[in-house]
């Protein structure tokens, strides 16, 4: 008998196995040449990174890609609660059609997205012929970074909180409408502490993705150094001039955010987990 | 889109007739907006996603046929775009499958067994999804470059996976990484594992009782995981940008070629390919509505709506 076999076999085959692969071809397509980055990273020393990091040009583009994500992310947050409110409260015409379109930005290419939002934001195109003589310019600016951002990081918002909105107890908002309150104070004080948790997910999870979004910019921002240039265009730059140092250091930066963000993603999944549990 | 739930509060029944027509009370309107409010909340949310998503569609289609519709088939019949369809064809052709076979065995052993850090485990499948493509393309230059810790090794051996197929299909895999692990996992920790050990008592193999039980319920879900996972596959910009090298005609994806386009001017041959892939973006939600509408019960809870 070999001693380290459990005494009861498990009921359902295939653990190892499949664990097996799970594991391998994480490792071997995701873990270890992000590692990579790291490993190479440290070869940089603290001098090194900070050198790159601390550069004129990248500052101004981490200022840029940070901020510009931040508005985004924040105008998502609002109309995307309120899409999310009007799809599941009220009954409209053609509900079901826009509902499929919302789904649109993970669905398109983010290059068609790009030329699309060029186009339209363009001196000469169907918004930007109005916006333009209004002194307010889109394309080839920042604000077409936000712009894009918004584009591309639409739906996580609305998807996260739609279904914490369906679930939410109507009872509990009669119990504070026959309490008095009036039905401002309802949705504010009795409904949107309910959806808080989802609401600060789908934020975070729209953050991380207009941070990291490379395709659809490019076409809209115009790629000014130190006005329109986001930090993975500059990587790109970096490489391009086979400085692969600085844009390993860019690079390790980045990644380092991005686990940041997927810490914080995955406690507030965890809380609105708990939250529509109670 | 909701359910309807048993316990909803329902509208106040009508009264007699002889107290006139219509109910005493329209709607419970403690728990509703006055019609004012609704329409004006109604009309900002649809005119968000007009100005946002409708719009961009729209002058997608336009701009493509703007120049007349030679314009529009030529660009689509140019050798260029024909193997850059195909190269998008192939990456996506192996990137879908390996995922797929990485997605039923994550799920299997995630959602049928209990082990310790499973839960770190999950979000590690999520991770590809929060780091920027361009990361993503990097960090295999950096193995497989010419300056990468295996790029020597590769150059002895004439084996060409940077700027060349092997290199963007490995970045389309990356970023399409958990699409379809992440359909499966919850929706067979939902199912959980009665049925498989109906059938492994009643005698059926391990192998057979994926095949027979296993599979039958989550094909719904599976399929729907990989469309997304393909849709992604098709469209990746920023990753295969960065391992491609943009040869013309040999490692240009549909993407890249729209790029190419662009920055060349030739504006209308760019939106034309670009009306090819934003056409399949309809049909991947035409489909994905679809099941999510047909198939409701047998998808994921959080796609039933």
């Amino acid at each position: 008998m070999n001693p380290f076999k459990p005494k009861q076999r498990r009921a359902i085959p295939g653990f190892g196995l499949t664990l097996g692969i799970t594991l391998s071809y994480l490792s071997l397509i995701v873990l270890i040449p992000l590692a990579g980055v790291y490993f190479k990273a440290a070869g940089l020393g603290w001098d090194g990174l900070l050198h790159t990091l601390g550069s004129a040009r990248v500052l101004a583009s981490l200022k840029l890609t940070f901020g510009s994500a931040l508005i985004a992310a924040l105008f998502n947050a609002f109309f995307g609660l309120l899409v999310a409110w009007v799809f599941v409260r009220y009954q409209f015409p053609g509900k079901r059609l826009f509902d499929a379109f919302i789904d649109l930005p993970f669905a398109l290419p983010t290059a068609v997205a790009g030329i699309a939002l060029t186009a339209l934001y363009a001196g000469n195109g169907w918004l930007g012929q109005y916006l333009e003589p209004l002194g307010i310019q889109v394309a080839y600016h920042p604000l077409g970074v936000v712009v894009a951002m918004t584009f591309i990081s639409l739906p996580f918002v609305v998807r996260t909180v739609e279904p914490v909105l369906a679930e939410a107890e109507k009872e509990l908002e009669e119990a504070a409408a026959t309490l008095g309150a009036g039905r401002w104070i309802t949705v504010t004080r009795v409904i949107l502490p309910s959806v808080w948790p989802a609401l600060l997910t789908g934020f975070a999870l729209a953050f991380a993705r207009a941070v990291g979004e490379y395709g659809s910019i490019i076409f809209i921002a115009g790629n000014i150094p130190m006005v329109s240039e986001i930090t993975p265009l500059l990587i790109i730059i970096k490489l391009e001039e086979f400085d692969y140092a600085g844009a390993t250091a860019i690079a390790a930066a980045m990644l380092t955010l991005s686990f940041l963000l997927l810490l914080l993603i995955n406690l507030f999944q965890a809380w609105t987990r708990r939250s529509r549990n109670r | 889109m909701s359910q309807p739930r048993d316990h909803s509060l329902q509208d106040p029944p009508a009264l007699p007739p002889e107290f006139g027509t219509g109910p005493l009370v329209r709607k419970n309107s403690a728990i509703t907006e006055p019609a004012w409010v609704r329409w004006l909340l109604i009309g900002s949310a649809l005119g968000f996603l007009s100005l946002f998503l409708l719009l961009p569609l729209a002058s997608v289609f336009t701009e493509a046929l703007r120049d007349g519709w030679g314009t529009y088939v030529s660009a689509l019949r140019e050798p260029d775009a024909y193997s850059a369809v195909k190269l998008t064809l192939l990456a996506a052709a192996i990137a879908v499958p390996l995922n797929l076979v990485f997605g039923v065995a994550a799920a299997w052993c995630i959602a049928k067994f209990e082990f310790r850090g499973k839960q770190l485990l999950i979000s590690l499948i999520d991770l590809p999804f929060s780091v920027s493509p361009v990361v993503a393309g990097l960090v295999y230059v950096l193995i497989f470059g010419a300056h990468g810790w295996a790029g020597g090794w590769l150059a002895e051996h004439d084996i060409k996976i940077i700027f060349a197929v092997p290199g963007i299909a490995l970045a389309t895999i990356f970023v399409t990484f958990p699409f379809i692990a992440r359909e499966l996992i919850p929706l067979m920790q939902e199912q959980g594992t009665d049925d498989e050990q109906a059938a492994l008592t009643l005698g059926a193999g391990g192998f057979r009782t994926f095949w027979r039980v296993t599979l039958p319920n989550i094909k719904w879900g599976l399929l729907y995981g990989v469309l997304l996972c393909n849709a992604r596959a098709f469209g990746e910009f920023g990753a295969v940008s960065v391992v491609s090298g943009h040869i013309r005609g040999q490692t240009n994806t549909l993407p890249l070629h729209i790029e190419i386009l662009y920055n060349e001017y030739a504006f209308a041959a760019a939106f034309a390919v670009a009306s090819l892939l934003a056409a399949l973006a309809l049909v991947t939600l035409a489909l994905k509505t679809f099941l999510e509408w047909r198939y409701a019960d047998q998808l994921a809870a959080a796609r039933r709506h």
